[in-house]
């Protein structure tokens, strides 16, 4: 019972509480980039889902069974990049081959994700914060809905405001970036939130 | 020091890995593509501008290559020469891209226009307007401050006694300058188009007469002569249809103002 509260807690601070858009600022590019329709980013919003489980199940046990036993845990952040970059494109011809379909849907977000910074940030998140590797895993499915969950919400914003009229300084990027504040300090709502409803 | 080398071991040692892995998959799971569509996309400029209707570059080779009847003209910024090089590829007789020029429909010039008042505050069409519609008797017509010429990427406009003229060589049909035109002056027609109505002055006869010498005075004689009855007078201003025009140029020769004018719109992508 104690595992799945504390799976359950990882999950709702990592979607809720520290979403990886909204409170740590990780992965802005493609929360910009790609926001500007639901069915778009829902699709990017599913890709890193997939991404940062993917990275997750690599990275994790890199880091545990081959780099601390060394005593190599500095070199973390470049061969997490390393692996996932290659992963993502292995990921990519592999799709591409047996999965067209997939491909299809997720094909241009897949080579954007490479070098996104949330998903490097959800792996050594997991390795700081000292989880075992389901509660890594569980927490990357977190991370990803809360990407996701940030994407959406921020898309129907964005088409809401493309029929707004700003004023001519604001148009655009400025008044997308003034939305994109405002829905963070919402999320800044779930501040006490896990705390007062799972305990310390 | 043997940290040092250990750390470049593994390091080397997962690259080398992930490199290997990535190669042989490459290799072994290959997904062959239509060499046409390959090759078309080669002769695409990549701009991705969606011009042609399709998703993009890709998309347009990849139905250019697998859809027949696919139009090989449909690249704007591409022009004649990627449709030429698109129907080599395909082995068909290549077609002309109707490209669009920017055109300023007023012809009064500080020769033809009487002068209201003089402006000088800054020099933006933007800004002249707002102060009674600008400096001349007519505030239809063209302020002749160059704020089109200002957001022309091609430098095709200039500003000649007062009047925006676009070189049509130059032009790419960007239509900056039709949407920056504070009188809204401006319009792109296609370049095969010959006869423009000059005047953009919705004012009666007498009243335009008063503001400038060339300016429509709605007087009817074009439209009059017009064989394809393509020639109309809307409120006080002459329209042409292009429709039904056949670039005979009868409505030109006839207009008493001139502001009818006939003249070879042709931009610098013909064949």
């Amino acid at each position: 019972m104690e595992t799945y509260k504390l799976l359950l807690k990882i999950i709702m601070t990592s979607v809720l509480v520290n979403n990886y858009v909204l409170n740590k600022f990780l992965g802005i590019c493609p929360f910009l980039g790609v926001s500007k329709k639901i069915d778009q980013a829902s699709g990017m919003g599913a890709a890193v889902i997939f991404v940062m489980l993917l990275a997750t199940a690599a990275t994790w046990p890199i880091q545990t069974y081959l780099l601390e036993p060394n005593g190599m845990g500095y070199l973390q952040t470049i061969v997490f990049i390393l692996v996932i970059a290659a992963l993502v494109q292995f990921v990519e011809i592999v799709l591409k081959k047996f999965l067209p379909s997939l491909h299809g849907s997720l094909g241009v977000y897949l080579p954007l994700i490479t070098t996104n910074c949330a998903v490097l940030g959800v792996t050594i998140n997991n390795i700081t914060d000292g989880y075992n590797f389901l509660q890594s895993m569980v927490s990357s499915l977190g991370c990803g809905l809360g990407f996701l969950l940030a994407m959406v919400i921020f898309a129907g914003v964005r088409e809401r405001m493309e029929e707004a009229d700003p004023p001519k300084a604001f148009k655009g990027i400025p008044i997308t970036l003034v939305a994109a504040s405002i829905v963070s300090m919402a999320f800044y709502g779930f501040g006490g939130f896990v705390t007062s409803l799972f305990g310390e | 020091m043997s940290a040092i080398v250990l750390a470049i071991l593994i390091v080397s040692a997962i690259g080398l890995f992930a490199g290997l892995v990535l190669a042989v998959a490459s290799h072994f799971m290959s997904v062959p593509k239509n060499e046409t569509e390959v090759r078309i996309r080669e002769c695409l400029p990549g701009a991705n501008c969606g011009a042609c209707g399709f998703t993009g570059c890709d998309g347009y080779a990849k139905a250019l290559a697998e859809v027949d009847g696919t139009k090989t003209n449909l690249c704007v910024p591409g022009a004649d020469a990627v449709a030429k090089k698109i129907a080599d590829v395909l082995g068909v007789e290549a077609e002309d891209v109707i490209e669009q020029v920017a055109f300023v429909r007023c012809s009064g010039d500080c020769i033809n226009r009487k002068d209201r008042h003089i402006y000088e505050g800054i020099k933006s069409c933007a800004a002249a307007q707002m102060l009674y519609g600008g400096s001349g008797m007519c505030t239809y017509g063209c302020l002749g401050l160059g704020d089109c010429a200002k957001v022309c990427p091609q430098s095709a406009i200039c500003i000649e006694n007062g009047i925006a003229h676009v070189d049509t060589r130059k032009c790419v049909g960007c239509g900056l300058c039709a949407k920056t035109c504070p009188n809204h002056l401006i319009d792109l027609f296609p370049d095969v188009r010959q006869v423009v109505v000059c005047c953009s002055n919705k004012e009666k006869g007498a009243v335009v007469r008063a503001k400038c010498s060339s300016g429509c005075i709605g007087c009817g004689l074009c439209a009059r002569n017009c064989e394809q009855g393509a020639v109309s007078v809307v409120n006080n201003l002459a329209v042409i249809d292009y429709d039904k025009c056949v670039n005979c140029g009868k409505c030109a020769e006839k207009c008493p103002v001139k502001v009818i004018k006939f003249a070879d719109f042709s931009g610098s992508h013909r064949f």
